[in-house]
């Protein structure tokens, strides 16, 4: 067996890494982040096999580097993302992604008597203080927990 | 508070609470006062709510305001699919001030986003119902002359009663102490449990209604309804648990008030009525003092 550790997915010379997505949210992601509308180099890789969990999905972008603001914006569907800041093929720093404190039109409310159910309204959630995740939303003021969290 | 939505009863600090309670007391005083004259307040009821309109109707036209509105969805361009976004919109180049009534929850904070003019809450499902909560507010300081450290005994409903909800979160700036008695079904949500512990306020839970009320300051009742129970047979058990008759009030405090956001079903047995202690009318008539102190503060008129 070779030491040498075959890529799934081609390294990239300057740009930012993507790992340990859930393969099933990679598209979300990518929508999330707007690179199906990025002229940037991108690859990507997914269904491959992960220590953490089933399988994951991994995303390459070349020549662009995130606000964290931006990234962040992925915690809520993918809370154990690492990201690797490359330049020229190696890694000069990793970052780990934070829900933020206001998360806007990723989820949606549980609550069906919610008015963002019931309109075309971006919604709107704040963080709660607690153990397990928990959004409270800023119009009808129901908290959203995990185990109910749809993404949008 | 000039300019500003009433939309959640936490939108209000405590000075601007002590502050609208004042005002309250003032109008009752003296409740006809031409300081709406020239206004227009748009008054729209997506769905009837026949005692708060009314209520807030009384408030506008004693301060010479005028009114403009409708009383259910069905006479509004909702019924051809307009977007409460564009009602808003409109409405809001028409009035000054906007009441609103609708059936979904946060509609209300949506429309104050809209809304070129303020929005008043009068309630967005079973959410918020911020003038309700303040004329509970100047009921209690009216009945014990202070809103401290009072002994606070909600019974019935606690865990859909948004009333109950939003008066806990108001009195819980003067160092109250709760009780709650409500069947196991309908107890108060723990979300509501965890704020009080980080606020460090008392409360005891309770399961039967008995003597423990004679060390109430204020007995808030609400309605046990039955579409809140899903199994009828768990209803038929508890529906006559949780009524105040008369005999119940002979132990308890002189100061003790009865309050009820009204209607009543069959919760007070109505030989109540006639005791002192019972205040839920007087309530209903405070709401109107309220609502006066409420729009004449975000009109900037006082």
């Amino acid at each position: 067996m070779s030491k040498k550790k075959e890529l799934s997915v081609n390294a990239i010379k300057e740009g930012t890494v993507i790992d340990h997505i859930p393969a099933s949210y990679l598209f979300k992601v990518i929508s999330i982040l707007g690179l199906d509308h990025c002229e940037n180099l991108i690859t990507f890789g997914t269904n491959l096999g992960s220590n953490r969990y089933g399988k994951k999905a991994i995303i390459k972008v070349a020549d662009k580097f995130f606000e964290d603001e931006d990234l962040n914006r992925i915690a809520l569907i993918a809370p154990e993302a690492r990201l690797n800041i490359i330049r020229d093929y190696e890694v000069v720093e990793k970052k780990e992604v934070i829900v933020p404190q206001e998360i806007i039109g990723i989820a949606k409310c549980f609550n069906p008597k919610c008015i963002t159910n019931n309109e075309e309204i971006t919604t709107k959630f704040n963080l709660v203080n607690s153990n397990v995740l928990a959004l409270k939303c800023h119009y009808c003021e129901k908290i959203t927990t995990e185990e109910h969290l749809v993404i949008l | 508070m000039k300019n500003r939505s009433l939309v959640s009863i936490n939108d209000f600090s405590k000075e601007e609470i002590l502050k609208i309670v004042e005002l309250a007391a003032k109008f009752e005083e003296n409740p006809n006062q031409d300081l709406l004259k020239n206004k227009v307040v748009a008054s729209l009821f997506f769905e009837p709510s026949t005692r708060t309109r009314l209520s807030f109707e009384t408030a506008i036209n004693r301060l010479g305001g005028r009114v403009v509105g409708f009383t259910d969805a069905s006479s509004s361009s909702t019924t051809k699919g307009e977007t409460l976004k564009d009602t808003i919109k409109m409405i809001s180049n028409y009035a000054d001030l906007i009441v609103m009534r609708h059936p979904l929850e946060g509609s209300a904070r949506y429309a104050s986003e809209q809304s070129g003019v303020p929005i008043v809450n009068a309630g967005d499902g079973a959410n918020q119902h911020p003038t309700q909560t303040m004329l509970d507010l100047y009921s209690i300081q009216k009945t014990q002359g202070t809103l401290e450290n009072l002994n606070i005994f909600m019974v019935g409903d606690l865990k859909y009663g948004r009333t109950v909800h939003s008066l806990l979160q108001a009195m819980a700036h003067f160092n109250p102490v709760f009780n709650f008695i409500s069947p196991e079904e309908l107890r108060i949500p723990d979300e509501y449990k965890y704020w009080l512990d980080s606020k460090g306020i008392q409360y005891y839970e309770h399961s039967e209604f008995t003597d423990i009320i004679s060390r109430a300051d204020i007995l808030y009742m609400t309605r046990v309804q039955r579409e809140r129970f899903a199994d009828p047979i768990e209803y038929e058990k508890v529906k006559n648990v949780y009524i105040l008759k008369n005999s119940m009030l002979e132990n308890t405090k002189d100061n003790l008030r009865i309050l009820h956001p009204l209607p009543r079903v069959n919760e007070i047995s109505t030989d109540v009525d006639a005791n002192p202690k019972a205040y839920y009318f007087e309530q209903a008539e405070n709401g109107v003092y309220a609502r006066m102190a409420i729009m004449s503060s975000i009109l900037g008129v006082v």
